[in-house]
């Protein structure tokens, strides 16, 4: 099987500063993927190396299976890293007609993609006279004019308000629906836990993490804040296990299904445990994201 | 290849600098071809250069007037009309908008260098076409004969204007890619055409005999020798025959290539950060 993205060892150095540090990562067909990372991790400059632009020290990176500047490596992939960059001068449309015969995929398609970015009422403006938003629209309209099959975004909503910022969402999603690959770079976790299959931790230059969304997660807990907390914690560990219950905060940290709180407060209870809170607890992408860039950090 | 000239045509032909550079230039050739001598010549001003024959205005001089100014301010012209159209992406951070459509490097850097002989190459025939006008104009107003230059002098003329333009483009287009930018490029092509060209010719090279000998290599002088052998009028600043046409000729065409290799090896082999 082919992968849209594949990288080996992919590593960036610029004299003494190590920017990409070793990443072997894969995107699998039809997923949307999210690259996390704090500012500086190294995530835009992976982005570049993907597609040709930077050179790697060290390491392969495949799109699609062919290698940066190979012929046609880039035929269909569709892509706006680190910001809409385009000609003032030139209306919207000029822009993208200008992105077309770069491509050569002809200019069939511009309206339709002005459609689908609802920018089409504006598209005979000159490109410097847009807003932030209506510019990373723009951005998004010229990655998605080749009908790619691999759409790679590198903070797609910036500049974007929160309508925008939803409309953005949604579109991605049916991108994604449709069968496009999608690569998303972003720091907005609330965004990429919300709309990534998969998602990548990129940190101190280093993927820290690789796996899906719910595993990163890791499983819901449930939260006890109980009175006396040594009999709660010994009669929880009793009932679950030692290596279950963890004891932070002045509560409970219990690692068992939500489904089984009723049956934990009942046990609890029992023991003459005054239990005073008892919810399940399930922790964000944003807590695991400090949790591993931390650690690097 | 194809697509990024088309591409380009449209950035090239939609972009007010272009325009005002060409007006620029138009008007800077009609001034001080035509309009500044004949002046001279009418009210007689007593200026140094007011003897100027009226014969040097008309017609049969077209080509030598409209190829003058190439050595030294028309090629300040074509040097910043080289950074515009080859840097242009720096400034507007637009080569990673460009290089994501799939086109090679290599690819968009010759759609640039078609798009910059064609704009080149339009912006000397319409110098010649107004100084056809002008001259026309200061024959009739003069009532003297038309006679034009033949047409393989014509076509030598517009060959080796455009020679001298796509040399000074191709400069402006490697000091772009070397400084990753537009302003500083053209500032210092500014400065190498308008200051030290002249530093040279004026102050070093009387004094020096190595620099005069150095200026045989140099493409301001080259380009001084072959439209002072296509009839520039002597007194233009930069005309001046060091060397012949044929090696004008060659040192301009080996610049040219030069000039081009250089930049396309930089542009491939850089980063787009």
């Amino acid at each position: 099987m082919t992968l849209p993205v594949e990288t080996e060892g992919l590593t960036k150095r610029y004299g003494h500063v190590t920017a990409v540090d070793g990443i072997s990562l894969t995107v699998r067909p039809g997923e949307v993927y999210g690259f996390l990372g704090p500012n500086g991790a190294g995530k835009t400059t992976t982005l570049r190396m993907l597609l040709g632009l930077v050179r790697p020290t060290a390491g392969s990176a495949r799109i699609f299976g062919e290698a940066p500047g190979a012929p046609g490596h880039l035929a269909s992939v569709g892509a706006l890293i680190e910001g809409p960059g385009f000609y003032p001068y030139l209306s919207g449309r000029d822009n993208l007609r200008v992105v077309a015969r770069y491509s050569g995929t002809g200019e069939g398609r511009i309206d339709t993609v002005l459609d689908l970015v609802d920018l089409r009422d504006r598209a005979g403006d000159k490109f410097g006279t847009y807003s932030m938003g209506m510019k990373q629209r723009l951005g998004v309209a010229a990655a998605l004019l080749k009908d790619p099959r691999l759409l790679i975004l590198d903070e797609p909503t910036n500049g974007l308000d929160p309508a925008g910022m939803a409309d953005m969402r949604t579109l991605v999603r049916r991108l994604g629906t449709a069968g496009t690959t999608i690569m998303l770079s972003s720091h907005l976790l609330g965004e990429v836990q919300q709309i990534c299959d998969r998602v990548g931790v990129v940190a101190g230059g280093r993927l820290v993490a690789e796996s899906t969304v719910a595993q990163l997660r890791g499983q819901a807990t449930l939260r006890v804040v109980a009175e006396p907390l040594e009999h709660a914690t010994a009669r929880a560990r009793a009932l679950l296990g030692a290596d279950r219950v963890r004891v932070r905060d002045g509560g409970l940290d219990l690692a068992v299904e939500p489904e089984k709180a009723a049956w934990v407060n009942a046990e609890l209870v029992d023991a003459g445990v005054a239990v005073s809170e008892l919810r399940v607890r399930e922790r964000t992408l944003e807590e695991v994201f400090l949790e591993l860039t931390n650690d690097v950090g | 290849m194809w697509g990024s000239f088309r591409a380009e045509t449209i950035k090239a032909v939609k972009r007010p600098a272009t325009w005002l550079l060409a007006a620029i230039g138009w008007i800077l050739s009609l001034i001080f071809t035509y309009l500044v001598p004949y002046a001279g010549y009418v009210g007689d001003t007593g200026g140094p250069t007011s003897d100027r024959l009226l014969s040097d205005m008309l017609p049969a001089n077209l080509v030598g007037n409209s190829i003058a100014g190439l050595p030294v301010f028309y090629g300040a012209i074509m040097i910043i009309l080289g950074v515009l159209v080859v840097g242009g992406e720096y400034g507007w951070g637009t080569w990673k908008t460009v290089l994501v459509q799939g086109p090679s490097r290599m690819a968009v850097f010759g759609g640039k260098l078609a798009v910059l002989a064609v704009t080149t190459l339009g912006v000397l025939l319409g110098t010649f076409a107004l100084g056809a006008v002008a001259s026309v104009a200061i024959a009739a107003a003069e009532s003297q004969p038309v006679h034009w230059p033949g047409p393989a002098d014509l076509v030598t003329g517009v060959g080796a204007g455009w020679l001298i333009a796509m040399m000074w483009g191709a400069f402006g287009g490697l000091l772009a890619v070397a400084l990753r930018g537009v302003a500083l490029a053209v500032g210092l092509g500014l400065v190498w055409a308008l200051a030290v060209q002249n530093l040279l010719a004026g102050i070093a090279a009387p004094l020096l005999d190595w620099v005069a000998q150095m200026q045989k290599g140099l493409p301001g002088p080259n380009a001084g020798s072959l439209v002072a052998t296509l009839g520039a009028p002597a007194d233009t600043p930069g005309v001046d025959a060091l060397v012949g046409s044929g090696q004008a000729t060659l040192v301009l065409a080996v610049y040219l290539v030069a000039f081009a290799a250089v930049s396309a090896g930089l542009l491939r082999r850089r980063d787009v950060l």
